[in-house]
């Protein structure tokens, strides 16, 4: 028992959880905030340990959504598992869709037809948007202002119409096929992309003059909840926490893949690591999201080919002996897949990085002497999917 | 039948019916508010609000009100029983008393006492106890937190709101309300909120925190504390609480415009027997009340330190500063 205590002692994790309840002394009130909890964005949850309204110690418990999707995908077949990818970041179901199939490619060298790429960027990056406006919706919620998120449904509501065109769903996406995509966007589809950019780009002057000029905002995000280079280091963090950090570090750039290198963006990065730097980030990175949509939508018609390669694999495929890896940046951060192959119907192994895992990770640190309204609000800022922590 | 109403003194007969009148109206007033506030959040966030049940949904408050009732009363395990459900009455009674001496149009008013605005100040404070007792009972730890926001909150607020009244009492030598209205004059330039801007704000932005109105909802903050002291209330304990917040935003707005913003008086106040009057009185109420709808959703809430520091190191240094020049002034002027 000893031992616990001394391993818990300079561990903040599991372990250390176990023994929440007993360790609380008097003085002190244990909390759990979460699995239901209107601020924790599913069924995450928080034991927090509180003194007066400062929080001394707090600990994700996590699980209650796991659904075995990595054991999963060693019983399913290769084509079987796609759908699976939509389920782990319900929010940015195309980069996962993106991740899975661009690693098997590169396993098995599937070759990507011209269009069908241009197609998966345009998908990718707005589903990153739309991404990003629920996050700043519900993240303004977390903070006690109700009227934003329903201004970022109206934007998401577009695009989620948009999107429904090619994919055939409005938000667990399963749009990528070995070789291309599913299907062509018509041109209505293109048509109304190429609207909706200009038309987001008018609503961002009056999200900045309304809400990232608030006061009150502005004081309840401004500085606090700050992660250094260093913590983003040791945990892994990733995407906005990491840029917001100072670390310019996006895959796109950095690991380019799919066709990336042909679009001039920019990758947005604050130094403060501060709840408002992730804020900008994010809000700038749903502004070059559009720029590179905007490229697209200019290329695509010079692109060869259909949506899909011909001779692109069927439903029975099997990929050949071997193993990739494959890293994409999702809206959360980096999101990895590795595929190992022993040239059977089902893959032998596949291992899924989530981004929210690792950014959540540092939680327990960083909420640490800070008050339950403020540990609150950071676990927002960090942008949580539940149900790609658990996997 | 009618000796015995001879036989009664004149006083408690219009108490009766003052009394009785007013109950009326808070709970006319508490369906209609809580129908404006879900018809303003609406509009706000791009949608209709509601809308089926009645005209443009205006019945849907009182099917809400019906599901309310019509609701089980459980008590939560561990809870003290009688705080528990002595809360939600202790809120919602002093409204009564708070609403006697209101002056709503020359003549019209339940009780015209002396003291009005002291029986308001003193009785509004003891909202604070019933939500401390609603945490405390509840046997929840969010009820706590949500309680120990509340205590606070009002002790922190109702200073300056004190400090914010007294330069309109210099001024006008009188705690009666029906006084104080009758000083102001037709015009906006002659209303005393002209001569007490910045009494007139802190009032205003203390009433919001008195209210638990949002940006100012800590103890219910619901990203945090769930439902803060009323989490564990079902049926109507909760909507006594609901009902309450919402006669209170009636009372501090009737307040204000009482004293600030020149009561009954308005243009063509004196047609029709006065008529006119109450109806500009309850202009301003309601004016002042989508007001704090209006805060409520655009503002994000702030934070728990933030709220004291506003009060302790903002309005009541403010407040005292006015209060010591009013009091300079106050001679200089006559």
């Amino acid at each position: 028992m000893q031992l616990i205590e001394k391993i818990s002692e300079r561990l903040e994790g599991d372990a250390y959880c176990r023994h929440f309840e007993r360790r609380a002394d008097s003085e002190t009130l244990v909390i759990n905030l979460g699995p239901q909890h209107p601020s924790t964005h599913g069924v995450l949850r928080i034991v927090a340990e509180l003194d007066g309204e400062y929080v001394i110690r707090a600990e994700p418990v996590l699980g209650y959504i796991h659904r075995m999707h990595e054991k999963m995908g060693e019983v399913k077949s290769w084509w079987g598992f796609m759908p699976n990818m939509g389920r782990l970041d319900y929010l940015h179901a195309m980069a996962w869709n993106q991740a899975y199939i661009c690693a098997v490619e590169k396993l098995a060298g599937i070759q990507v037809s011209e269009r069908g790429e241009y197609l998966r960027t345009i998908a990718v990056e707005l589903n990153r948007i739309s991404s990003h406006l629920l996050w700043w919706g519900a993240y303004l919620l977390d903070l006690g202002a109700f009227t934003p998120i329903m201004y970022a449904f109206e934007d998401r509501e577009i695009l989620m119409d948009l999107l429904q065109q090619p994919t055939g769903q409005r938000l667990t996406y399963c749009y990528f096929r070995f070789g291309g995509v599913y299907a062509d966007m018509t041109p209505a589809t293109l048509a109304g992309i190429r609207d909706f950019v200009p038309y987001l780009r008018k609503r961002f002057p009056m999200y900045r003059d309304l809400v990232t000029g608030n006061y009150i905002l502005r004081k309840r995000i401004e500085d606090i909840g700050v992660i250094d280079k260093d913590m983003c280091r040791r945990y892994g963090a990733t995407g906005p926490v990491c840029r917001g950090s100072g670390i310019n570090y996006d895959t796109r750039r950095n690991e380019p893949y799919s066709i990336y290198d042909r679009f001039d963006f920019d990758i947005p990065v604050y130094d403060t690591g501060c709840g408002m730097a992730r804020y900008m980030v994010r809000f700038e990175e749903m502004e070059q999201s559009l720029r590179i949509v905007e490229q697209c939508l200019d290329q695509i018609d010079k692109s060869d080919g259909k949506h899909v390669a011909p001779k692109s694999p069927k439903p029975n495929y099997k990929a050949p002996a071997g193993e990739a890896y494959q890293a994409v940046e999702g809206s959360k951060g980096k999101i990895g897949v590795y595929v190992a192959s022993d040239g059977k119907k089902n893959p032998y192994r596949v291992k899924l990085r989530s981004p929210s895992f690792c950014n959540l990770s540092l939680y327990a640190e960083l909420a640490k002497g800070t008050l339950l309204p403020d540990a609150l609000q950071i676990l927002g800022s960090i942008d949580l999917v539940i149900p790609e922590i658990d996997r | 039948m009618s000796e015995v109403l001879k036989s009664l003194p004149v006083e408690l007969i219009q108490l009766v019916v003052g009394l009785i009148c007013l109950a009326a109206l808070v709970g006319a007033s508490a369906v209609l508010l809580v129908w404006m506030e879900r018809k303003v959040a609406g509009h706000f966030q791009r949608r209709p609000g509601p809308f089926e049940v009645g005209p443009h949904g205006l019945l849907q408050t009182v099917a809400d009100a019906a599901k309310l009732i019509g609701k089980q009363l459980a008590t939560p395990r561990g809870a003290d029983k009688i705080l528990y459900w002595a809360a939600p009455f202790i809120a919602f009674l002093p409204v009564f008393v708070v609403m006697l001496p209101i002056p709503w149009g020359e003549t019209l008013m339940a009780l015209d006492v002396d003291l009005g605005l002291l029986l308001i100040l003193a009785f509004s404070g003891m909202g604070v106890i019933s939500l401390c007792l609603a945490g405390w009972g509840s046997n929840n730890k969010y009820g706590m937190l949500g309680a120990a926001r509340a205590v606070s909150q009002s002790v922190a607020y109702e200073i300056p709101l004190l400090l914010s009244v007294l330069p309109i009492v210099f001024m006008t030598g009188s705690l009666s309300l029906s006084l104080v209205a009758s000083v102001q004059g037709t015009w906006p330039w002659d209303w005393l909120v002209v001569r007490q801007p910045l009494a007139f704000f802190i009032y205003f932005v203390c009433a919001v925190a008195e209210t638990n109105r949002a940006p100012f909802d800590l103890p219910e903050g619901e990203s945090e504390l769930t439902a803060g002291f009323h989490t564990e209330y079902s049926g109507m304990g909760f909507g006594l609480f609901f009902l309450a917040e919402y006669a209170n935003m009636v009372v501090v707005s009737a307040v204000a415009t009482t004293l600030f913003l020149g009561a009954w008086h308005g243009p063509g106040s004196d047609l029709l027997g006065g008529a006119v009057g109450v109806l500009w009185f309850m202009a301003k109420v309601v004016f002042l009340i989508f007001v704090m709808m209006w805060f409520r959703w655009t503002f994000p809430r702030v934070r728990f330190d933030q709220l004291l520091n506003i009060a302790w190191k903002w309005l009541i240094p403010l407040a005292l500063i006015n209060l010591l020049i009013t009091a300079v002034l106050i001679p200089l002027w006559r």
